[in-house]
């Protein structure tokens, strides 16, 4: 086990630089057989791996990752953490896993570097303000801060906007969640693994795997490209690949996987404080520490598991920034990249058991998969670890559809594309 | 850039099309009163990596409704059919 990170341990370091810092997990061979095995090494598989170690006392469990910790899109997403939601089910999960953020650098011993600068989602006509009126209503009622802002709280706040007269999308307002804001994405993923591995937990990187046991109904373990593993509790928690590994268990899952890109911008001063999201458009947009400013937009539109975003949607995403804020017109994009969703009929995920015994599910995170890491994590584990799903899991079973209990935070339809 | 070959109107940018969804999937008959079997056919995807045969219309052309082949994991595309060939050869 890595050392415990002080202060203390950062002087001593300081003072002695040729001292190696310790490899912050170890890297086993796998074993042979694991109470639980949790397949991806993303945000919400180290997550679940920790809280059953931490939460339940789960220690012989193994994360099984196909290439390293933190490649897949716990690495390449905007950083966002919120929790302003519309709908019972969501809001309270939400709300729990910015709770859990709040407190999560400590519980992990790693900064996470959560930067709680606020969220203001913009409203563009009357109308719109009063549906974020509503929502600020139902998040107040829930516990959660919200606040309404008028078009002078919001230019106070976001100066840098247009205000002008003939702004393509006036602005009349904004809900504003104080308490949302930005996390380091690495540093999610490296803390879980780290904490998790300190528990007891193997992770295995580099540990691919192909097929899923199946014996009288019930998941008895994987095959994998280092060899058969038993376990007596597999999930699943590969998100853009959810329906490529549900298959080798048979599952069809309702999930397409769709390609969603994000960008970086050169870095400039210190300009976007908040992170502030457009309501003409899903753009949304924050400032990096290193000064670049992180943005992205919409789904491009078709199901593809390509890591390479298509250029019209770059377009687009470029015009709504422009739109809101012309003053980054002339800023050049240093990087920008594709991570694969699994995207969902209603837009929102699935955690909890499936029709096979003993083999469970987090997936279907559509755009929202990073704010909700500890949450997933959390109730993934408790629902692997008692065979039962928790309170704030009950509303993302895999068949809700059947029975009517579609979570449409967007009323966007039953389209996968459309979320 | 994704380009469509349509068959009336030639090669173009995928901009011009709207997708439609996966066209492997067949509608349950008409009447067919089982809850589960509607479930299955909307809620329910196949969601390959590799080959997916699914819809496009030609919105900013001819508008005709059109069957692709493509592959998930590469984005190649073969040749689109017309989608009332398929529905007539039913």
């Amino acid at each position: 086990m890595a050392s415990r990170y002080s202060a203390f341990a950062l002087a001593r370091h300081a003072l002695d630089p040729h001292l190696p810092w310790p490899r912050a997990w170890r890297s086993p061979a796998p074993k042979s057989s694991y109470d639980a095995v949790v397949i991806g090494g993303g945000g919400h598989g180290l997550a679940a791996a920790y809280y059953l170690a931490a939460n339940h006392g789960m220690t012989n469990v193994a994360v099984l990752e196909k290439s390293y910790v933190g490649s897949g899109n716990i690495g390449r997403n905007t950083t966002i953490v919120r929790s302003n939601y519309l709908i019972d089910g969501n809001t309270q999960f939400f709300e729990f896993s910015l709770k859990l953020w709040e407190g999560l650098s400590h519980a992990l011993n790693f900064n996470v570097m959560l930067s709680q600068r606020g969220q203001c989602v913009l409203a563009h006509g009357p109308s719109q303000l009063d549906v974020l009126a509503r929502k600020g209503n139902i998040m107040r009622l829930n516990g959660i801060d919200a606040e309404i802002l008028d078009r002078g709280e919001v230019m106070r706040l976001l100066p840098y906007l247009d205000y002008s007269p003939d702004a393509r999308f006036p602005i009349w307002g904004g809900l504003l969640q104080r308490r949302a804001g930005t996390a380091r994405h690495d540093a999610v993923a490296w803390g879980y693994a780290r904490a998790a591995d300190g528990l007891g937990v193997d992770i295995i990187e580099n540990c691919e795997v192909t097929g899923i046991i199946l014996q009288d109904g019930r998941c008895t373990g994987v095959e994998t490209n280092r060899g058969r593993i038993l376990a007596e509790r597999t999930a699943i928690a590969v998100a853009g690949h959810s329906s490529h590994v549900a298959a080798m268990a048979g599952l069809r899952l309702p999930v397409e996987s769709h390609i969603l890109q994000a960008f970086v911008s050169e870095p400039i001063k210190p300009l976007v404080h908040h992170v502030v999201s457009f309501g003409a458009e899903l753009f949304y947009i924050s400032q990096s520490d290193k000064g670049g400013l992180v943005f992205g937009g919409h789904i491009d539109g078709f199901n593809t598991y390509t890591q390479r975003g298509h250029f019209p949607k770059v377009q687009t995403v470029a015009e709504c920034a422009v739109a809101v804020m012309p003053c980054i017109s002339r800023l050049r994009l240093l990087r920008h990249w594709g991570g694969v969703m699994d995207m969902t009929p209603d837009g929102s995920p699935f955690i909890g058991r499936t029709p096979i015994r003993n083999l469970y599910i987090n997936g279907g995170w559509c755009y929202q998969g990073f704010k909700a890491v500890p949450a997933g994590g959390w109730t993934l584990a408790h629902t692997m670890a008692k065979d039962e799903e928790h309170e704030l899991n009950r509303g993302y079973s895999l068949d809700r559809f059947e029975r009517g209990g579609e979570l449409d935070d967007h009323g966007s339809g039953n389209w996968t594309w459309k979320q | 850039m994704l380009r469509i070959t349509c068959p009336c109107c030639g090669e173009r940018d995928y901009t011009e099309f709207r997708y439609g969804g996966d066209a492997g999937k067949a509608r349950p008959a008409h009447g067919t009163g089982d809850l589960k079997t509607w479930h299955d056919h909307v809620f329910l995807f196949d969601n390959p990596k590799g080959a997916h045969r699914e819809y496009w219309q030609h919105v900013l052309g001819c508008r005709q409704w059109l069957v692709l082949e493509r592959n998930t994991a590469t984005n190649e595309v073969g040749p689109p059919r017309p989608a009332r060939d398929r529905a007539e050869s039913r």
